[in-house]
């Protein structure tokens, strides 16, 4: 068992191994038609490469790794929209650190930076409220942009702005809610998954009721995970026995840290703040229904687009990426024709590559070698197929 | 960008409410508050808590604590984070 030894404690990861070999056995899967678990959390997916926990899984089962990182589903046009709003002289523009080479179709906000744009990376929305009291004559806008983790933090700085009175901060809103970009991959078609492992610090904020659609209008369990190598596959081998006893429902694994009914402190400042607002485009995901979020009418002065609106942009993912189709489990990482190539950490042509925690990112640092023997059949394969088309 | 650090509330903000003090890794750094306060903020004090983009988010327990600063060192996650608190969070 490689990467075993790693672990915090390898003898519970070798007893927890054998059970999930012993119980995955038991199943009606194979390895040409494994059991599909996606682990939605960017973090996750950081871990599953990390630690190797994939190739330590029985060949019965196979995770997916699903739209969990809020830079990889954003979509190339409101980059491009930041970069218009950085370009006023008079704004600040603060962006938490990933979404800085993240590339929109007129460049990344890096390339920005390099041409005059002041544009500053933040640990914290409130080192933007720091940034606008210190400078007065500036208009000081925040790139808000997350799941349900980060809302609320956005949600407190702006009741703070409030407060305060402040008039020259204001926020670019790129929040996304996670349960209705769940429920449209549930709704697409030909997508396969069969079980769910969530997030563990979203869940932490929501708490677990709210996944209650996927067990009663999908029928597919779901088991909320801590990050580290145990907690995954604890929860995978809690899984693994929901599927063996045809159960289907919410359970808690990372009870330690998410309360069954979530942070109500950050659910009512989410409340105050925020509200859900028609459909929004999501990159690789299209469409998707009551995901727009915006600012209630009692915050609506801190909406970047009032002060400066800026052109809508919508850009359709280059069809040279799979971004869509990986972020949708319908491929792999190497299997699209861009991966190692025309795409690299250094280099990234989609948004999966661009923050460490996106799937080709991590699939680039820990299987680059395998991935590039891998995909070379892969590739003429693929090639074949079009000269047939 | 939604895997908090833990820390360890140390002291209440003198000028500020809903702001304290929390120790990271050795290093000292002024966290938000408001979500993990719900009764008086002294209770808060020497807490051990989970502490993501300058807020906490939850509490937590110190063996807890412990073992996910493990797990975030074994992970190569903790770097990055530590390095914009002692940039003292913002980097041009």
């Amino acid at each position: 068992m490689r990467f075993v030894d790693e672990f915090r404690d390898p003898q519970l990861a070798k007893t927890l191994l054998e059970q999930l070999h012993q119980r995955a056995g038991l199943l009606p899967y194979t390895a040409d038609k494994p059991l599909q678990i996606m682990e939605v959390c960017g973090g996750h997916t950081h871990a599953i490469f990390k630690f190797g926990l994939d190739k330590l899984l029985p060949p019965q089962l196979e995770f997916i790794h699903g739209p969990g990182c809020p830079v990889c589903v954003l979509p190339m046009g409101r980059i491009d929209a930041c970069c218009e709003i950085a370009a006023h002289p008079e704004v600040i523009f603060c962006t938490f650190g990933d979404a800085l080479r993240v590339p929109g179709q007129h460049g990344s906000l890096a390339q920005a930076r390099e041409r005059g744009a002041d544009i500053r990376v933040v640990y914290s929305p409130l080192d933007g409220l720091r940034l606008a009291r210190e400078n007065p004559a500036r208009q000081v806008v925040f790139f808000a942009l997350g799941f349900e983790t980060t809302q609320p933090v956005t949600a407190v700085t702006l009741q703070q702005a409030r407060r305060e009175r402040l008039t020259n901060f204001s926020i670019f809103c790129q929040h996304i809610s996670l349960m209705p970009t769940l429920r449209s991959l549930l709704s697409q078609d030909d997508v396969r998954i069969d079980a769910f492992l969530a997030p563990g610090h979203v869940s932490m904020i929501t708490g677990a009721a709210p996944y209650h659609f996927i067990n009663q209008e999908f029928g597919k369990p779901l088991v909320i995970s801590g990050f580290e190598p145990l907690d995954m596959l604890q929860s995978v081998l809690m899984l693994v026995k929901q599927v063996g006893e045809a159960s289907c429902k919410t359970e808690n694994q990372y009870r330690r840290v998410v309360p069954e009914q979530g942070n109500l402190l950050a659910q009512k400042a989410m409340r105050e703040v925020f509200t859900l607002s028609g459909s929004s485009e999501w990159r690789g995901l299209g469409m998707i229904e009551r995901s727009g979020i915006s600012l209630t009418s009692a915050y609506a002065m801190f909406d970047v687009e009032r002060r400066f609106s800026p052109q809508a942009q919508p850009v359709a993912d280059d069809p040279r990426s799979r971004c869509g189709e990986v972020l949708t489990g319908r491929c792999k990482p190497h299997q699209c024709p861009l991966f190692g190539t025309g795409c690299t950490p250094h280099n990234a042509f989609g948004a999966l590559m661009v923050s460490s925690e996106g799937a080709c990112a991590a699939w680039y640092q820990y299987r680059h070698q395998e991935a590039t023997i891998a995909s070379q059949p892969q590739h003429k394969q693929q090639q074949k197929v079009s000269q047939d088309e | 960008m939604c895997i908090g650090i833990p820390g360890q509330i140390f002291a209440l903000h003198a000028k500020q409410a809903d702001h304290a003090w929390a120790e990271v890794c050795g290093l000292r750094r002024e966290v938000n508050i408001a979500l993990v306060c719900e009764d008086e903020p002294e209770a808060l004090v020497g807490c051990w808590v989970l502490i993501h983009v300058g807020f906490a988010l939850s509490r937590l327990d110190e063996r807890e604590a412990r073992q996910t600063l493990a797990a975030l060192h074994a992970m190569g996650e903790l770097e990055t984070d530590v390095a914009l608190f002692l940039r003292g969070g913002e980097e041009r």
